[in-house]
């Protein structure tokens, strides 16, 4: 029944949302998403027992149950969605939104979406929230986002929703292969999947991946990412970069390694080397970005590409660092959108070159902002480092070549955030940059992050922990 | 088969209230007391059905339990058509009581259409179905595009006609019956009749016609868009849904045992209409018109249910007839309330009429596919039929990327409502009881979409 209260808290406060009128809809946000962040915060912790779930008949006809169920990969990324959607919550504190009831009311939609997708056990049910937390998002983004954002956001929904059908597609395929009529349960899905021959599982398992290459992007299906990133109003980027990326990476996790292992053998060098290219091209690209919401997607796209990449090398550790990597990376990204998004509201630019010398106009914006970059780049003693090392000892046991390429994007990571850093923190104080500091909402919203990224850097053992036990699963 | 006679009565009915009652009001209310009759009526039938398949009118009609569950949910979906559109009805021309009438005439083909079981009947079933249409599409006389939909239906379904009667007449020769579950017996792939192919042939061409599966599809963009709106959202659901039922009862009775010989050219016809509708959709700059396209598209995937012929294609047609005719009768009961039927008239509804702008957007969506809707489950549900049955694959891959194309002008309408300025001018102010229709309709969709077992559980 908790886990249900996790989908049914945003969606129910969503929709009350719609009715509110004027400032209202905020507060009712704030209230909504700090109680779904308590709610995923108590299935984390219970969960070190047993995995928790939750079963009701739906339409026993085609075989398919509402079934959720919070192992710890999906209680990890439950909790992830609950924090950062009260970050984005305690930011937006004192920002005005035209239509703030709507405007809330989707964002909370696409909240209960993404929890739906992380819990669901049941393919049909796992499709149906996929789908329906993309509806909130094109709505978010083609209202409230930038000049460009009808066409961008099109561009986005027709990608996304063709990867869906061909996952739909695939789904229904799978679902005629098990025992009894059709059933849609993880368990008959996993089990009818993995009995068929190599040759039908290699066609299958495009039909099923292409979606989630979309949506992590994989190159080359990431071209819708850097524009609707940019379109995107911020608190919608948040989502979007970190958590619904993350749908594609859990949904390979879940959907696809287990069901088709056969397939998956077969093409894993193909994904790995479309995966790398994809580290080291993004990463060139951000290093010439001056926009920063562009530099920051071109950088995202190169830290799912190394998580994608290390989910196709069938090695346990690496399967545990994406595990580690996927709750670290949300928490970074959001950091750092947080931060371009209170120099565009502060000094209305993102173009690097026209800021710079925060840290003597506003010493507590450059020295989070510091912060999260490092983290961002995996310095030691931050919660990026421990994932990212685990990552590359993943690919180190059967990927030398692959390693060493990957690597590069590593320092070139370094490279686009440390040149961005020194141009927007340092150097002289900037016309158009006043020295307005954090605000008491902003600060707190950055202190949880901070506090995150220092803690689970110095003591990662809570999420090791709590996703060791299906890392392992994972790989057998 | 209460409902058959029930139905011819009223349409009677209806014709002598023309005569006697001159006020337009007392007539619809009377039409709309009537169909509600008709409802019950068939609820009545449903209800006392006994299991096996009765027959009727000496061997004519072979009554199934699936075709009195179709004709009662079409009869249902008509009456939401009648509640929704009735006062555009009024305004379409002054001879009201004659178009309910002919409504009432096209249900009783439709009735037949679902439980014939001899050619004659079909034959009979199509000309009931499609000649109250010729009149209806031309109903609005001082329109010069109206009588030319009237003129153009006429032409191509009488050519379409004599098509089926050419083919039935091949396939009693080849079968000496009219009789459908006779005639299964006679075909079977040893020795195999080449006019029983030709018969084949011919049927599902005249079939094609009045589906409007492409290349048969020419005459409806034209029919649709010429014809009164009021006229138009009921042709273009559920008799189309009558003429799929009649299509695939044929063709998994009698036809079944030779379908390695005719599923190509189906699979042909339905890869053909999904592209042809799909793509000149997207062309259109008339919302009225894409309509009739998507119209042509949704086709497409509702003879996936034919070209399965298993366990899921009657329960397929079923599910897809109610879901797509209910989300099409509400965006024309929304298109109908507007002066201008260009995506541009569109733009700004959503600021000017919120609940209109939302129910619409939940229409598009069924009609798109966006899960929660029936729309969605329907398209599965033949998806699955076809999965099912194993060797067409690439039609799924094919249609499913055309259903990613039918998005492009679906969501034009809501990209137009929400995110475009305007001021959309109204035919009528929009009244309490307009809403409260469209409200229901609209959850209407979302059941569907929840639990469709409610309609497949018959």
């Amino acid at each position: 029944m908790i886990l249900v209260l996790l989908i049914l808290i945003p969606l129910l406060t969503g929709i009350l949302s719609f009715t509110i009128k004027g400032d209202g809809a905020k507060a009712l946000a704030l209230i909504s998403s700090i109680l779904t962040m308590a709610v995923s915060a108590y299935v984390s912790g219970a969960n070190f027992t047993a995995p928790i779930t939750f079963n009701q008949p739906w339409i026993p006809l085609l075989g398919t149950q509402f079934s959720l169920a919070a192992d710890g990969m999906s209680s990890m990324l439950c909790l992830l969605t609950g924090i950062v959607v009260m970050v984005v919550m305690i930011v937006n504190v004192n920002k005005d939104v035209e239509k703030p009831g709507s405007f809330y009311g989707f964002l909370l939609l696409s909240q209960a979406g993404l929890m739906g997708v992380f819990l669901a056990y049941d393919a049909l049910v796992f499709y149906v929230f996929w789908e329906l937390a993309l509806i909130p998002v094109y709505f978010l983004c083609s209202r409230w986002g930038g000049e460009k954002r009808i066409a961008v956001t099109f561009k986005f929904f027709v990608y996304t929703f063709v990867g869906s059908l061909m996952l739909l597609a695939g789904l229904i395929y799978l679902s005629m292969q098990t025992p009894g009529l059709t059933s849609y349960a993880w368990n008959d899905i996993t089990r009818a999947g993995a009995a068929l021959p190599l040759e039908k599982q290699q066609w299958l398992f495009w039909l099923i991946f292409i979606a989630f290459a979309i949506k992590m992007p994989i190159f080359p299906f990431h071209t819708w990412q850097p524009d609707t990133y940019e379109q995107s109003p911020t608190p919608v980027t948040i989502i979007l970069s970190a958590l619904m990326v993350k749908m594609g990476l859990f949904a390979v996790l879940r959907w696809l390694l287990p069901v088709l292992p056969a397939g998956v053998a077969y093409w894993s060098d193909t994904v790995i080397i479309m995966a790398v290219i994809g580290i080291v091209y993004a990463s060139l690209i951000a290093v010439v970005q001056t926009d920063l919401k562009r530099l920051i997607a071109y950088s995202s796209i190169a830290h799912m590409g190394l998580m994608a990449a290390v989910a196709f090398t069938h090695s346990a550790v690496g399967m545990h660092g994406i595990m580690v990597q996927m709750f670290n990376h949300g928490i970074n990204i959001t950091g750092m959108w947080v931060m371009v998004s209170m120099i565009e509201n502060r000094w209305g630019t993102r173009d690097m070159t026209k800021l710079g010398g925060m840290a003597g106009a506003t010493p507590k914006m450059a020295i989070a902002l510091v912060v999260i970059s490092l983290a961002n780049i995996a310095l030691p003693l931050t919660n990026g480092f421990i994932g990212e090392f685990m990552l590359f000892n993943g690919l180190f046991a059967g990927h030398m070549a692959i390693m060493v390429v990957a690597g590069l994007g590593v320092i070139l990571g370094a490279v686009y955030t440390l040149n961005m850093i020194q141009k927007v923190a340092y150097g002289e104080v900037a016309p158009m940059v006043s020295s307005k500091d954090m605000s008491a909402n902003e600060f707190v919203g950055v202190a949880i992050i901070i506090i995150l990224i220092i803690f689970l850097g110095v003591y990662p053992k809570p999420l090791l922990d709590l996703t060791s036990g299906i890392a392992g699963l994972i790989v057998k | 088969m209460k409902a058959i006679i029930a139905t011819t009565v009223f349409g009677v009915i209806m014709m002598f209230a023309g005569i006697l009652v001159n006020n337009k009001k007392s007539i619809a209310a009377l039409a709309a007391l009537l169909f509600i009759a008709l409802l019950g009526v068939n609820i009545f039938d449903l209800v006392n059905s006994p299991a096996s398949p009765e027959l009727f009118f000496n061997n004519m009609l072979r009554v199934e339990h699936s075709s009195l569950w179709f004709n009662t949910l079409m009869t249902g979906c008509t009456l939401l058509y009648v509640f929704l559109m009735g006062k555009e009805i009024q305004k379409v021309g002054t001879h009201v009581a004659e178009y309910f009438a002919l409504i009432f005439f096209i249900l009783c083909g439709l009735y037949m259409l679902t439980t014939y079981n001899n050619m004659l009947m079909l034959f009979l079933g199509i000309e009931i179905l499609s000649i109250p249409q010729y009149i209806l599409a031309g109903s609005d006389k001082r329109n010069l595009k109206s009588s030319e939909a009237s003129l153009k239906y006429l032409l191509m379904g009488a050519f379409s006609t004599g098509i089926l009667l050419m083919g039935i007449t091949l396939l009693y020769g080849a079968s000496r019956t009219f009789n459908i579950v006779d005639m299964a017996a006679m075909l079977h792939s040893d020795a195999l009749n080449p006019l029983a192919l030709a018969g084949i042939l011919f049927i599902m061409i005249a079939l094609s016609f009045k589906v409007s599966a492409a290349p048969m599809h020419m005459w409806t963009p034209d029919v649709y868009d010429g014809s009164p709106t009021a006229f138009t959202a009921f042709m273009a659901t559920v008799v189309k849904a009558g003429a799929f039922f009649a299509f695939l009862r044929l063709f998994q009775v009698s036809f079944n045992a030779l379908s390695e010989h005719w599923v190509i050219v189906l699979s042909v016809i339905t890869a053909a209409t999904l592209l042809v509708g799909n793509v000149t959709a997207v062309f259109q700059q008339s919302v009225k018109r894409m309509l009739a396209y998507s119209s042509i598209a949704q086709a497409g995937f509702m003879l996936f249910a034919v070209l399965a012929v298993n366990m899921y294609s009657i329960s397929g047609i079923i599910l897809y007839g109610v879901a797509y005719s209910v989300a099409t009768i509400g965006v024309f009961s929304v298109l109908i309330k507007l002066k201008d039927y260009t995506y541009d008239g569109f733009n700004g509804l959503a600021r000017k009429e919120p609940l209109l702008a939302f129910v619409t957007a939940i229409f598009l969506f069924s009609l798109a596919g966006i899960p929660l809707t029936g729309g969605f489950m329907a398209k599965y549900y033949v998806l699955l039929a076809v999965v099912k049955q194993g060797q067409l694959m690439w039609l799924v891959i094919f249609a499913l990327l055309m259903a990613a194309i039918s998005v492009y002008y679906y969501f034009r309408v809501i990209i137009a409502m929400y995110f475009k300025q305007g001021n959309p001018e109204l035919t009528a102010p929009v009244t309490a009881g307009d809403k409260l229709m469209l409200v229901v309709t609209c959850l209407l969709v979302l059941l569907l979409g929840i639990f469709p077992q409610l309609i497949l559980n018959m």
